[in-house]
C-alpha cells in the first residue's frame, strides 16, 4: 500500500523584524550576528496569532490541495509545538473543531522541542500505513520565544506547516518511502515549568546535539532507502539559523543546489516545530514529478525524524490551490521596530 | 470570567462561519437564529459563509475596552459577503489604517479575538485581512 | 384613552457625584418632583435605569427606591431599554394613566456610573450593543457611532466641522443650565484637537459619564386641573416607541436612525402634529453624529441635511428650531437611565415658561427623543401647553 502526503499547507505571519533592530537595543554587533548565524530577519506573529491560529490556516491550505478530502474522513490530528497556547488544554482540538473534523477523530498535542512537528507527521503517516485511519493530519508550528538579548532572540520566529497523509493513489502528491528516527537523551536546550524563556548549553547545542543527531538520522534513513546524497533532488534539515542546515547538509555530502529550496531560515528565522516542515512545503511548492526528497528534523533533547519522499505528478496540479511558502515569506511583509516587537511578544509587563 | 460554555456553544458560527438560510425566502442569517428577519419563517438550512467579503464601513477604536488593551489601535469593520450577510469583524494585518474604505476587499482568517486575562479562556474566531 | 399631564418636575445637578449614592441621587430628584407637584401620594413609581446591576451591583431597584422615600407598598417597577430607559419610564407612566389604571404616577430615571472604573463603565455601556456579535470583537459605543458617522459622511458629505458644531452649540446652551455637568464654552478647534477615540470621533464628540437623576409627576387631566389651578399646564399629546435591529450588521440603511423615525411618526400620529409644529426639541446627542441623524429622523430637516442645518445655526437657541436647549447629553451629562426623563423635564419646563436664561420664546409644543444603544430603540414624546 502506498502512503504519502495528499495535501500540504504553509502559513507564515506577515510581520518581520531585522537583526539590526534587535542588535541595536542590546548593543550587539549586528553584522557579526548576521554573518555568524547567516540570519537577516525573522517572522513575528501578530498579537492575535498563535500556534493554533497558524495551524488552522496551514491545515486549510493543506485541505485545499487535497482534492476534496472531506474533513470528517480525517481520523487523526496531531499538532506539534513548543508554544501551545495553553499549558493544559489541547491545541489539536481547536484546530479539529475549526476544520470540522470532530468528533470521530484521535487528537494529540506533541512536544519535543523543534521536532514536534515531524513527530506529528511521523504518527500521522504511521497510522495511515497501519490502516487504522483513512487520512491523518500532522502539523508543526510555533510562535517561539527567545530571551531578550540572548542569541536565540535573533532567530526565534513563527510559522506553521500542515500535511495530510493518506493512501489514495490518485491523491498522493509525495510518497513516503522510508522513515527513521534517531533519539538519545542529549540535554542541549530546555525550559523548566513556569520559566518564561528556554535555556541552552551554548556550544554544546552544536556538534554533540544538532550535528550528531541529524547526521545519524539522515544516514540511517538513506541506508534504509539504499540511496546516497547524489540520488536526492532536495534535502531539508532543521534550520535553527542559516548556517547549521547548510553545514550539516554539506557534511553529509549534499550540494547547495539540493539544499537551497528548503532553506528559509535566513529570511524567516527559526520556526522551531515548523522549521523543517516549512522547508518541505517550500520544496513541494516547486518540485518536479519523480523528485526525491530527504527531510531531517532535529529537536533538542535530542532527536531527529527523517523522511525519504518521492514527489508525484499530482503535486504540480494542486500547488496553486493554496498560497505557496515562498510568496508568504517574501511578499507583503510588514517590518516592525523592537518596541512593537516587544509589545506583540508579550515582553512588556502590562497592568494587572 | 468569560464563560467556556458560552464560547463552546458559539464554535459553529465563530470557528466554522456556519450560518442559516431561510427555507422560505432564502435570506441568509449569521449567526443562525430562530426566526427569519425577512419573512418570519422558522425553517432553515445550514450554509457556510464565504471567506471573502467587502468592507461596508469601519472605524479604528483608539480607546479599547477591557481585554483589548494589547490590540490597540483596533480597526473594526462591518463586512458584507456575496450572499448579502453583514457582520462585524476586527480587521487585522492592515498596513494602512487610513485605507479601510467602503468597498475594500477582505479575506477572513482564523485568529485569537481576545483572551480572558492571563488565566482565562482564549476566544478564537475570524478576522478580516485586507486583500 | 385619558389625557395625561405633567404636574411636577424634579432635577438634581448632573456630574460626578462622589458623595452621593444611587439611592440618594434618585431621592433628590423624586422628592423635588413630588414637592413641585404638591403631592405626597402616588399610585405608581416607574424607574428608568440601564444597569444598576453592572454599575452598583443592585437589581430589584424599584422596590429599593420606593422604600427609600417611604413608599414601600406603592406599586413600582424598573424599565430598561439601554439609554432609552428614561423615555420608557415616561411611556410606562403615561400609559398607565391613559389606560385608567392610575391617576398619579411618579416617573423617574437614574444612573450612578462613577463607582466603577472607566473600563468597567465602558463594558456596562457596551451591553447596549450586541454583546456576542459586536462587543465580542472589541467595538465600543464611540466605535459604533463612528461607523455610522463614516457611513453618513460617505453618503451625504457630513463634515468633521459639522459634527463639531453640535458639541459647540450644546456646550453654549449648557452654560445656561444650572444642573448641567459642564459649564464650558468650547469652539470647533477644541473639538477637532481633542483626543481621537474611534476614528473619526474625538473626545469632545462624545457625551460624558455622569451620575444623576430626573423625575416627573404625571397625572390625569382631572387631577392636574385641581393641582395646577392657575398655573401653566403641560400635556403629553404624543408618545411613540420603536425598535430597530440592535446590531449595525442588520440595519437596512446605516445612514438612517429608523427607530427614531418610526417612534417620531407614531408620536406625531397620536398628537395629530408634524415636525413643523415643534417649537423646540431635546434629542439624544450621545455622540455628535447622533444629534445630526436624530434631527433628520424626526423630520426637522431633509435626510443628509442635519450637518449643514446645525452649522447654519438653525438648531441653536434663537434659531429656527432650538435643539437641546438644556445642553443635551453632551453638556448636561448623560446619566443613562435619567436622560429620557430629563429630556421630557426640560420640554415641560420650557413650555411652562420656567427655563430662565435658556427659555425658548413662545414655546407651546416640544418634542423629546430618547434612544437606546446605536439606535436599537427609540422613544419620542410630544408635549403641548394646555
Amino acid at each position: 500500500m502506498r502512503v504519502g502526503i495528499v495535501g500540504w499547507g504553509a502559513f507564515i505571519p506577515r510581520r518581520r523584524i531585522r537583526v539590526e533592530e534587535i542588535a541595536a537595543v542590546w548593543g550587539a554587533d549586528a553584522p557579526s550576528y548576521k554573518k555568524g548565524l547567516k540570519l537577516y530577519q525573522k517572522s513575528v506573529p501578530g498579537a492575535d496569532e498563535d500556534t493554533i491560529t497558524m495551524s488552522v490556516e496551514a491545515a486549510r491550505n493543506a485541505l485545499a490541495r487535497s482534492g476534496g478530502v472531506d474533513p470528517v474522513d480525517i481520523g487523526a490530528v496531531y499538532v506539534g509545538s513548543e508554544s501551545h497556547p495553553y499549558a493544559v488544554k489541547p491545541s489539536g482540538t481547536v484546530v479539529a473543531e475549526a476544520l470540522g473534523i470532530v468528533p470521530d477523530v484521535h487528537i494529540a498535542d506533541l512536544e519535543f522541542a523543534c521536532k514536534a512537528g515531524t513527530e506529528g507527521m511521523y504518527l500521522a503517516h504511521s497510522l495511515v500505513k497501519a490502516g487504522e485511519v483513512r487520512y491523518a493530519l500532522g502539523i508543526g508550528g510555533d510562535t517561539s520565544q527567545g530571551a531578550p538579548g540572548d542569541a536565540l532572540e535573533y532567530s526565534a520566529a513563527a510559522g506553521s506547516a500542515a500535511f495530510i497523509f493518506g493512501s489514495d493513489e490518485d491523491r498522493i502528491v509525495a510518497d513516503v518511502l522510508h522513515t527513521h528516527s534517531w533519539t538519545t537523551d542529549t540535554p542541549d536546550f530546555w525550559r523548566r515549568e513556569y520559566m518564561h524563556y528556554p535555556r541552552h548549553g551554548s556550544r554544546f547545542t552544536g556538534e554533540p546535539a544538532y550535528f550528531r543527531t541529524s547526521m545519524a538520522s539522515a544516514r540511517a534513513a538513506m541506508d534504509k532507502a539504499g540511496l546516497e546524497p547524489k540520488d536526492f533532488d532536495y534535502a531539508v534539515f532543521h534550520q535553527p539559523n542559516g548556517k547549521f542546515p547548510i553545514r550539516v547538509g554539506k557534511m553529509l555530502g549534499f550540494t547547495m543546489e539540493q539544499l537551497e529550496t528548503g532553506w528559509l531560515s535566513p529570511w524567516l528565522g527559526n520556526t522551531y516545530s515548523g522549521a523543517s516542515p516549512l522547508g518541505l512545503t517550500a520544496v513541494l511548492d516547486i518540485a518536479e514529478p519523480g523528485a526525491t526528497v530527504l527531510v531531517t528534523s532535529f529537536g533538542s533533547g535530542a532527536g531527529s525524524d527523517s523522511f525519504v519522499l518521492r514527489v508525484t505528478q499530482r503535486a504540480a496540479a494542486v500547488r496553486d490551490a493554496a498560497p505557496r511558502t515562498r510568496p508568504q515569506l517574501d511578499e507583503n511583509q510588514v517590518y516592525v521596530d523592537y518596541g512593537t516587537y516587544a509589545k506583540l511578544r508579550g515582553k512588556i509587563r502590562l497592568a494587572e | 470570567m468569560d464563560s467556556p460554555a458560552r464560547a463552546w456553544r458559539e464554535f459553529g458560527p465563530r470557528y466554522r462561519l456556519e450560518a442559516a438560510a431561510c427555507a422560505a425566502c432564502g435570506q441568509v442569517s449569521y449567526p443562525a437564529r430562530s426566526v427569519c428577519p425577512e419573512c418570519r419563517g422558522r425553517e432553515f438550512s445550514a450554509v457556510v459563509l464565504p471567506r471573502r467579503g467587502r468592507i461596508v464601513t469601519s472605524t479604528v477604536v483608539r480607546v479599547p475596552p477591557a481585554g483589548f488593551a494589547d490590540q490597540s489601535p483596533l480597526p473594526i469593520a462591518l463586512v458584507e459577503f456575496e450572499n448579502g450577510v453583514r457582520t462585524m469583524l476586527q480587521v487585522t494585518d492592515a498596513v494602512d489604517l487610513e485605507r479601510l474604505d467602503p468597498g475594500v476587499e477582505v479575506r477572513l482568517e482564523f485568529r485569537r479575538v481576545r483572551s480572558d486575562g492571563e488565566a482565562g479562556v482564549i476566544l478564537y474566531g475570524h478576522k478580516a485581512v485586507p486583500v | 384613552m385619558r389625557d395625561v399631564e405633567i404636574i411636577g418636575i424634579g432635577m438634581v445637578d448632573f456630574g460626578e457625584l462622589w458623595t452621593d449614592s444611587l439611592r440618594s441621587i434618585w431621592a433628590g430628584a423624586a422628592l423635588a418632583a413630588l414637592d413641585d407637584a404638591g403631592v405626597s401620594e402616588v399610585d405608581l413609581i416607574t424607574v428608568g435605569c440601564m444597569s444598576p446591576g453592572l454599575f452598583v451591583g443592585q437589581e430589584h431597584l424599584a422596590s429599593l427606591l420606593a422604600d427609600e422615600i417611604g413608599m414601600a407598598g406603592v406599586p413600582a417597577g424598573r424599565v430598561e431599554s439601554a439609554c432609552a430607559s428614561g423615555g420608557l419610564a415616561v411611556r410606562s407612566g403615561f400609559a398607565e394613566i391613559a389606560a385608567g389604571l392610575a391617576d398619579v404616577v411618579l416617573v423617574t430615571g437614574v444612573e450612578k456610573m462613577t463607582d466603577v472604573d472607566g473600563a468597567d463603565a465602558t463594558y456596562a455601556l457596551g451591553t447596549a450593543a450586541d454583546q456576542e456579535w459586536e462587543g465580542f470583537h472589541g467595538i465600543t459605543f464611540p466605535g459604533l457611532y463612528a461607523m455610522l458617522a463614516r457611513a453618513h459622511t460617505a453618503r451625504y458629505g457630513t463634515t468633521r466641522e459639522q459634527l463639531a458644531a453640535v458639541a459647540v452649540k450644546n456646550h453654549r446652551h449648557g452654560l445656561k443650565n444650572p444642573h448641567a455637568q459642564f459649564h464650558l464654552d468650547i469652539d470647533v478647534d477644541a473639538v477637532l484637537q481633542s483626543t481621537l477615540v474611534a476614528d473619526p470621533l474625538r473626545l469632545l464628540d462624545c457625551s460624558p459619564v455622569t451620575d444623576g437623576a430626573a423625575a416627573l409627576v404625571l397625572a390625569s387631566a382631572e387631577r392636574a386641573a385641581e393641582l395646577r389651578k392657575g398655573r401653566p399646564r403641560v400635556k403629553i399629546i404624543g408618545s411613540g416607541l420603536s425598535t430597530d435591529t440592535i446590531s449595525l450588521a442588520g440595519r437596512a440603511d446605516l445612514t438612517e436612525l429608523a427607530a427614531v423615525r418610526r417612534a417620531a411618526e407614531r408620536a406625531y400620529a397620536m398628537a395629530g402634529k408634524g415636525p413643523g409644529d415643534m417649537d423646540l426639541a431635546e434629542v439624544h446627542d450621545c455622540f455628535t453624529i447622533a444629534e445630526i441623524m436624530a434631527i433628520e429622523a424626526c423630520g426637522f430637516c431633509e435626510p443628509g441635511r442635519g450637518g449643514p442645518v446645525t452649522e447654519a445655526g438653525d438648531t441653536a437657541l434663537g434659531g429656527r428650531l432650538p435643539v437641546n436647549p438644556s445642553g443635551g447629553l453632551k453638556a448636561k451629562g448623560h446619566p443613562v437611565g435619567a436622560t429620557g426623563v430629563a429630556q421630557v423635564a426640560e420640554i415641560a419646563l420650557q413650555l411652562r415658561g420656567e427655563a430662565g436664561d435658556r427659555q425658548v420664546e413662545d414655546a407651546t409644543t416640544g418634542l423629546a427623543q430618547n434612544m437606546g444603544g446605536s439606535g436599537g430603540s427609540s422613544i419620542v414624546h410630544i408635549l403641548e401647553v394646555v
